[in-house]
């Protein structure tokens, strides 16, 4: 189905909640459509594989929270040609960024001392903090764009499908889109 | 002296779940850890915001089920102003609920899962996924893209908008159905309908050819929990949590969702984001349960509804009351896709539905609620507490796939232990492993973001860190 002469899509999730990457399926027929138009490479929806060299197209979804998500944003602004934030998460922080008045360790004591029961002793507990083959959170999350140069931005939360649409047909057919007729911020 | 097998995301740009194994010298897998590597912190983020919002804001937990978010958060709300919701809101929310059920597991089986059933589990890794379906077998994977825009086109008729509507609100729901918008969505049920069935035939067609998977994927007994109607039937909205053994015995039952803590335990593990619930009355980890479709199953006497009923009486025929191999959530799944499809047309032929009175309004009149709902991967438990004013203070989010995660852990160690011999790696192996997490649908982005299929790089290591055996999927 792959030819050398197709356009490479890839979609990456960073700190999102995946609604974006839901509204990019749900443009239903039109999912078939673009399965003819270009080679999706790389993305949670198909079988993974490395983050190819090149690649013409990105889209992000979600904001660079943890040293992982910020270590794969530079690595996938290397590797591709055009970079989109999709969705307000990766645009302006949006919901994951609500946890930047709290410190890290603020946001742990409450997920794994204090609302849980086993071990049953709280220091016990303590000293069982997620650390063993999890990446650690950065201070703060943080847009897309505070990490790496990101070419267009496309807010919504999630952007409709029709927005999503008219993005990649236009960039496909060469030309650079304004999607703010077809969303907005948390839209 | 051990090694340990790390299975993770290639270069790291995928990584949010991973998993290890730990062989001994003689290459016999010792133990095996299932790594969730994503953290957001809702549970204390929300301090301060007033309780009106949650069930927005915590919508946003999950794009892939923002409306089972809604749902437990609404209702934990309801619980905060001590309201009854009126009927036809009560039957509006179980509508969109059940909208979402359908298209939650169209998007589990047709888009995820079916490609390992029809390209083989060693099937071609670059033709097996969604894109290559649609090439090899398209009127099967349109069947499931059209299932799936049937039930988010019903969510967006109802809520205005696909993902993340602001419908569902404290005390009901914001807008009655009109009269047009309900023969709209009457008119496509016929089709749902077909589409639905002739997945399960396709799926009758491959399930046979995989006796192996259907051994170790996660085949061990286990409690199964989930929520029944009054008289025993299937319940995805409201109703008394039920936690029977692995005979389908009922073992406990309670109809006050603020008696969860009382039955449900947290347990911390350093290896994982996603924490560890157990069945408190027994301890951890011997407490493990399952949720889900295949536990639903389980613990209701039957669905209600006539196409669904008939297919469970074949499960049951073939698979008996309560099937231990989690191989077996695929067929509950579409099912439970038949029933919903079945309720909605149900509920939209109930004459009040059309009712204008559709929420009730009240200040807050407790400090404290809970909310509990079936999300389509199982249970959902929201926990709430505010001060007078109504501002959140604290919260407690008990998510379907955490239930699980010990279920999940067990069943990787349990694929790996049969795979995974000697020191050599191979690709049957790595694609199993991904296979029996698949089988339990987690919303991992409930907790992470690898949506169905995990990337793979596996590095067989020495307890030096040298390099023994690499694999890489490309
Ligand atoms: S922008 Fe909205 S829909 Fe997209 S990932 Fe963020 S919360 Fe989810």
């Amino acid at each position: 189905m792959s030819t050398a002469t197709k356009p490479t899509v890839a979609t990456v999730w960073l700190d999102g909640c995946s609604g974006c990457h839901m509204s990019f399926l749900d443009m239903d027929e039109r999912i078939l459509i673009l399965a003819n138009a270009v080679d999706v490479v790389y993305s949670p929806v198909v079988d993974p594989k490395e983050f190819p060299a090149s690649v013409d197209i990105t889209i992000i979804e979600g904001a660079v929270s943890s040293v992982e998500d910020a270590h794969k944003a530079e690595l996938i602004r290397a590797r591709s040609k055009f970079v989109i934030s999709l969705g307000d998460c990766a645009v302006t922080g949006n919901v994951p960024a609500m946890r930047n008045p709290y410190s890290p360790k603020e946001l742990f004591e409450r997920a794994y001392v204090e609302n849980a029961t086993e071990p049953a002793d709280a220091n016990a507990r303590r000293m069982k903090l997620p650390v063993v083959g999890v990446p650690a959170l950065r201070p703060h999350a943080t847009p897309v764009h505070e990490v790496i140069k990101v070419d267009l931005f496309v807010p919504g939360c999630p952007p409709p499908a029709d927005a999503i649409w008219f993005v990649l047909t236009e960039l496909l057919a060469g030309r650079v889109p304004d999607p703010s007729a077809l969303t907005r911020f948390g839209k | 002296m051990g090694k340990t097998i790390t299975i993770e995301g290639v270069t790291r740009i995928e990584g949010h779940a991973r998993i290890s194994i730990q062989v001994d010298d003689k290459g016999k897998v010792q133990d095996a850890q299932f790594h969730v590597t994503q953290f957001r912190g809702f549970e204390k983020f929300v301090e301060g915001r007033p309780y009106p919002e949650m069930p927005s804001v915590m919508a946003r937990i999950c794009g892939i089920c923002p409306v089972s978010h809604l749902m437990a958060s609404a209702k934990a709300c309801d619980d905060l102003m001590a309201v009854e919701v009126p009927e036809t809101g009560v039957k509006l929310r179980k509508l969109m609920n059940l909208a979402q059920l359908v298209q939650s597991h169209a998007l589990s089986f047709f888009h995820l899962s079916s490609p390992d059933l029809i390209f083989g589990m060693d099937g071609d890794p670059k033709l097996r996924n969604i894109f290559g379906l649609i090439n090899k077998r398209p009127e099967f994977a349109k069947d499931g893209v059209l299932l799936r825009k049937f039930g988010q086109e019903i969510i967006a008729l109802l809520g205005g908008k696909k993902i993340h509507p602001a419908w569902v609100v404290p005390g009901g729901v914001s807008a009655p159905l009109t009269a047009e918008k309900r023969e709209t969505i009457l008119a496509s049920i016929p089709d749902a309908l077909a589409r639905a069935q002739r997945g399960l035939e396709s799926f009758h067609e491959v399930a046979e050819k995989f006796p192996q998977e259907e051994e170790v994927f996660a085949n061990f007994p286990t409690m199964f929990a989930g929520l029944v109607t009054p008289s025993g039937g299937l319940e995805h909205y409201d109703g008394t949590m039920r936690f029977v053994d692995e005979n389908a015995k009922t073992v406990a039952e309670f109809s006050n969702p603020k008696f969860y803590s009382d039955f449900i335990g947290e347990a911390v593990e350093n290896f994982s984001y996603l924490k560890f619930p157990y069945f408190k009355p027994k301890g951890y980890p011997e407490g493990i349960y399952r949720v889900g479709p295949l536990a639903r199953l389980v613990v209701a006497e039957r669905c209600g509804t006539p196409l669904a009923d008939q297919e469970l009486a074949s499960f049951r025929a073939k698979l008996g009351r309560a099937p231990q191999s989690s191989f077996h959530y695929h067929w509950a799944r579409l099912i439970e896709i038949l029933y919903g499809i079945e309720t909605i047309k149900k509920l939209l032929e109930d004459p009040n539905i059309l009712d204008t009175r559709v929420r009730s309004r009240a200040r807050p009149n407790r400090l404290e609620g809970v909310g509990i709902s079936e999300a389509p991967r199982g249970t959902l438990i929201h926990h709430y507490k505010i001060d007078d004013n109504g501002q959140m203070r604290w919260a407690n989010l008990i998510i379907a796939t955490g239930h699980n995660n010990l279920a999940m852990n067990r069943g990787v160690r349990q694929v790996a232990e049969r795979f995974v011999n000697g020191h050599r790696l191979n690709e049957g192996m790595l694609n199993r492993v991904e296979a029996v997490i698949r089988c339990f649908d987690p919303c991992l982005s409930c907790s992470t973001h690898a949506l169905g299929q995990m990337p793979m790089h596996i590095e067989l290591r020495g307890p030096g860190g040298e390099l023994f055996d690499e694999l890489r999927r490309s």
